[in-house]
């Protein structure tokens, strides 16, 4: 009779506790870093704010207490990563409709899809490394070296396995009986494609796109040598050919400087980055829910 | 009725939209094969620009770790080691911390709500950037931890890992830097292995009276592994290239040495550090080193593909 109750002692209950409050200390030491470092930044970035910030130029460094602005570097993140969208984006979006519609799954498709996946996984910094070689040392784009262009290109290769692969899978989930009606009424494939499979796949795409921007913005390795940095304001489309500031190297030169307003500019910097890239993230994680809840296939 | 079929017959699409038609699919084929032949390019072009180091020390500049611009003398051991050390320690200390996270998460001991919450926090660690995390390294984790090394320096400096005097910046920073940044993906992976295993394998545990770790450790694990070991892979070729958070925790010394305590190099550190300022046959080896850097990761993500392909749930 006495089997049929909950005994404690038993060593498969002992044992049990013991694992279960272990998984809860791992799931806590995983919160722990992360609910420190945002609201840390939060905090140390968010008290550095001033209006002047987003307007001025940054001193170079030195003994002066006022460090300026981030205003070219700001400016800067945001041409860069619209350089790179640019390039990224339709290159992505064509090959994805090429692989989710076209491809049969032969070994051109599943070569092509392999090699999205191991381009996923080059480390940033060669994408670096392979842009300086091929723009930046030949001088290739009318003679300038380290240009925003370059790293907009450099940033645009580390985006692309990201547009393809949500594209695709968004395209596969479109259900078929789409494609069938809309042949079947006499459309031709681009028209299916472009009027019917790729809008109603439109908010899978655009979510994971948005993402990958937001990824890019913060990248840094594949910056430091293609685009630089820069201390002045960005005036006009020429400046496209010479070094660029971004957010994230200007995070990464000031927090190596000795300086405590240079390094405060550095945490001004970080809160911008985290602040944009994490709401990007909560409001696509909100729209995602959103979406399956309200689905209509 | 004759006439009306060849009337059919002779209805055909207009040749301007058939000729858009054909164009839309070859534009698409052709941006697709971007892909591959960028990735191509890349191994290309960082192979042949780091032809001449190649030519020039062959294997040997994997094993020595003379780094000496003004003797023109190149060899990237250290970088090599410190990649493979830090990786493979961070690892080491994610995939407990990660893996239990994934059962906390997948597994019903507090309501869901709870759970999703903290699932999302630790995918939202994952979004941020690594030039942070490097700077929140520098200014935040490293006087926290100083107290704790110069214990570990006392009371175990007899082990070669911890031999060295801890000042500032040391290879155990970057180690721990990367453990936040690895958590996410294999917390994030092993949930959605261990999601995937279908219920009917819990129940049929409990049914025959396994209690719960006893479920988890003999049956769920087992079926989650070839994911939760691609995801490790994952992260160990991310830990590999890793380059921002690192560069700017590790201390980059070019001295060798086997302590944890002092400052170190990877092989994306010294890219980092270097190359901007690189000139002469520095710049070949930097290439060099990119193309170990590349190769490894090359490989570690293959196999982690390879293996998802290959041990993937046949439930």
């Amino acid at each position: 009779m006495n089997s049929l109750y909950y005994q404690k002692r038993l060593s498969r209950n002992i044992g049990d506790k013991f694992f279960t409050s272990l998984s809860v200390i791992c799931a806590l030491i995983a919160i722990l870093p992360l609910i420190f470092l945002v609201t840390y930044i939060l905090y140390k970035g968010g008290s550095q704010i001033t209006p002047e910030l987003f307007t001025l130029e940054p001193n170079p460094p030195g003994d002066d207490l006022d460090a300026g602005g981030i205003n070219p570097a700001l400016i800067g993140t945001l041409i860069i990563t619209t350089i790179a969208s640019i390039i990224a984006i339709p290159v992505g979006v064509g090959g994805g409709i090429y692989l989710a519609e076209y491809s049969k799954g032969g070994a051109f498709s599943r070569f092509i899809r392999f090699g999205v996946n191991v381009l996923a996984g080059v480390p940033s910094i060669i994408a670096g490394v392979f842009i300086y070689a091929l723009i930046v040392s030949t001088k290739i784009l009318f003679g300038s070296m380290y240009s925003g262009l370059a790293g907009g290109m450099a940033l645009s290769i580390l985006m692309l396995p990201t547009v393809i692969k949500t594209t695709d899978e968004g395209l596969k989930l479109v259900p078929n009986e789409l494609r069938y009606a809309s042949l079947g009424v006499g459309a031709s494939m681009y028209t299916t494609i472009l009027k019917v499979t790729l809008p109603s796949a439109f908010r899978s795409i655009a979510t994971g796109v948005v993402l990958g921007i937001a990824r890019a913005a913060g990248e840094t390795a594949p910056l430091i040598f293609t685009a630089l940095f820069s201390y002045y304001y960005i005036t006009g489309f020429g400046d496209l050919f010479y070094e660029m500031g971004s957010l994230a190297v200007l995070i990464y030169n000031f927090a190596l400087e000795p300086y405590d307003a240079q390094n405060k500019l550095a945490w001004a910097a970080s809160f911008i980055l985290v602040l944009t890239i994490l709401s990007v993230n909560i409001f696509s994680r909100i729209l995602a829910a959103f979406t399956e809840k309200t689905k209509r296939v | 009725m004759e006439e009306k079929l060849t009337l059919f017959k002779n209805r055909k699409r207009f040749g301007i939209e058939k000729n858009i038609d054909i164009i839309f699919k070859n534009t698409a084929l052709v941006l697709s094969s971007f892909v591959a032949i960028i990735l191509l390019g890349i191994i290309l072009v960082v192979f042949f620009q780091s032809f001449e180091s190649f030519s020039r020390y062959g294997l040997k500049f994997l094993v020595t770790s003379e780094w000496n611009p003004v003797k023109d003398e190149y060899g990237a051991f250290t970088a090599i080691y410190g990649t493979l050390v830090t990786s493979f320690l961070s690892l080491l200390i994610t995939i407990p911390l990660g893996v239990g996270t994934a059962i906390f998460i997948t597994e019903d001991f507090v309501p869901k709500v709870v759970r999703e919450i903290i699932g999302s926090f630790v995918e939202l660690l994952a979004a941020i950037p690594s030039v942070v995390l490097g700077l929140w390294a520098i200014f935040v984790m490293e006087p926290f931890f100083r107290a704790f090394f110069v214990f570990l320096h006392n009371f175990f400096g007899w082990i070669p890992l911890f031999s060295t005097e801890p000042t500032g910046r040391n290879s155990l920073l970057a180690i721990l830097i990367l453990v936040v940044m690895l958590l996410p993906i294999v917390t994030a992976i092993a949930r959605d292995s261990l999601n995937q295993v279908p219920k009917k394998l819990r129940n049929a545990a409990y049914g025959i009276g396994a209690s719960r770790w006893k479920t988890i450790f003999s049956v769920i694990l087992p079926a989650a592994l070839s994911g939760i070991m691609a995801g490790v892979l994952l992260a160990l070729g991310r830990a590999m290239g890793e380059t921002m958070a690192v560069t700017m925790i590790i201390g980059n010394s070019n001295a060798f040495s086997w302590s944890l305590l002092s400052p170190g190099y990877t092989i994306s550190s010294m890219l980092a550090n270097q190359f901007g300022e690189a000139d002469g046959s520095q710049v070949s080896s930097l290439f060099y080193a990119a193309f170990v850097l590349m190769i490894l990761s090359l490989v570690v993500n293959i196999f982690a593909q390879w293996l998802v392909k290959k041990f993937s749930l046949k439930y």
